[in-house]
């Protein structure tokens, strides 16, 4: 089955993992901007991972045939330096008409603070400005709840947004509901200890049925599984869910989100042979 | 919405021999806890996790989602004046 994964960091990722991914049905990835597993030091240092998003990954992915998209921002971990933050902003419009960039992420908070909040609605307004889709990072362990609502509040509060070109992520059983009743689409991230597993995964597809719903692997440079989406649907199979259900998460959803931006000019495999470039 | 095609009973065929070394696994987890030299009888994370086992032992459908929220940090609705952030 052809797949999309809506949320991967393939700069952490070997090219063994794309062409892995490739070979399990994977047509396009999504990969939001996200923390080195460092501070970085200046604004030049963000430029040229944007230039790794916009120019370097785009080719790599598609030596297997993968489309590749992204989103830029600076994430919630380094939002605790304001300074950094807003030349990071006021540098992004830079990237935002290059082909395959889909909006602004991911955005979010990390450890719940003020200054992660104040550059999280910096980043709402730059989407604003610029007629951007949003992807969210919610929080970890026990600051996701917490931090789920923040955002939701953040979210709700400007009526200049529109929910349905907001995809929030990291989703698990205490914050989907919000997030679904909200109006936002729900990313449902599958990592092999924290966040969610596929067999969880399946569990609310059941519970809350698949629409606005994406399962995604998240894979970076932590304890992480790349084919975590190919792993969601063999679980979705060996439940005896219909091959039309499974499709509508791993593929149809993400499409239906993402065709919202200019930027995601995605051609299906069906159609189109010739993106093997 | 409950849409899983499967029956309990296939569904405790499939796993029941997963959901058994999991409980295994917390046993032991706890056991190791016993034998080690200290104490953290104190500690806040053990009472989560008891607090965590009394849950499972509920007959609900939301177990899982009420775990969940034991881990969680508490959220204060007012948190945006708190900061000092005023609501656009």
């Amino acid at each position: 089955m052809y797949y999309i994964d809506p949320h991967i960091h393939m700069v952490s990722r070997t090219t063994d993992d794309y062409e892995t991914l490739a070979k399990m049905g994977c047509v396009a990835m999504s990969e939001p901007a996200f923390w080195a597993g460092f501070d970085r030091g200046s604004v030049e240092s963000f430029r040229d991972y944007f230039r790794q998003l916009t120019e370097v990954e785009p080719k790599r992915a598609a030596a297997y045939g993968i489309q590749h998209f992204t989103w830029l921002c600076i994430n919630a971990k380094e939002a605790e330096n304001v300074s950094l933050s807003r030349e990071v902003i006021a540098m992004i419009p830079e990237f935002l008409e290059r082909p395959n960039v889909l909006g602004i992420g991911e955005i979010g908070l990390n450890k719940n603070t003020r200054n992660e909040s104040i550059i999280f609605l910096e980043h709402l307004q730059l989407a604003i400005q610029y007629d951007q889709q949003i992807l969210i990072h919610t929080p970890h362990l026990e600051d996701k709840y917490q931090g789920t609502r923040m955002i939701l509040d953040m979210l709700c509060d400007d009526t200049r947004i529109d929910h349905s070109r907001v995809l929030v992520d990291h989703v698990e059983e205490h914050t989907i509901r919000a997030v679904l009743e909200g109006g936002f689409w729900a990313g449902m991230t599958m990592y092999p200890i924290s966040k969610c597993t596929p067999q969880r995964a399946c569990d609310m597809v059941e519970m809350y049925g698949p629409e606005r719903l994406m399962v995604n692997s998240a894979g970076d440079w932590g304890p992480s599984k790349p084919t975590a989406v190919p792993d969601f649907i063999l679980e979705m199979r060996r439940r005896k869910h219909p091959e039309s259900l499974i499709r509508r998460v791993v593929y149809e959803n993400p499409i239906e989100f993402f065709k919202q931006s200019p930027g995601f000019k995605f051609v299906p495999r069906d159609a189109d042979s010739a993106i093997l470039q | 919405m409950n849409a899983s095609p499967c029956t309990a009973n296939e569904i405790l065929q499939r796993e029941f021999l997963e959901i058994r070394c999991k409980v295994l696994e917390l046993a032991a987890s706890l056991d190791r806890l016993e034998r080690a030299e200290g104490s953290v009888a104190g500690d806040v994370r053990l009472t989560r996790v008891r607090e965590a086992l009394e849950l499972l032992l509920e007959s609900r459908p939301d177990r899982a989602e009420q775990v969940q929220l034991t881990f969680s940090r508490p959220y204060d609705s007012a948190w945006q004046t708190a900061f000092g952030i005023v609501e656009h």
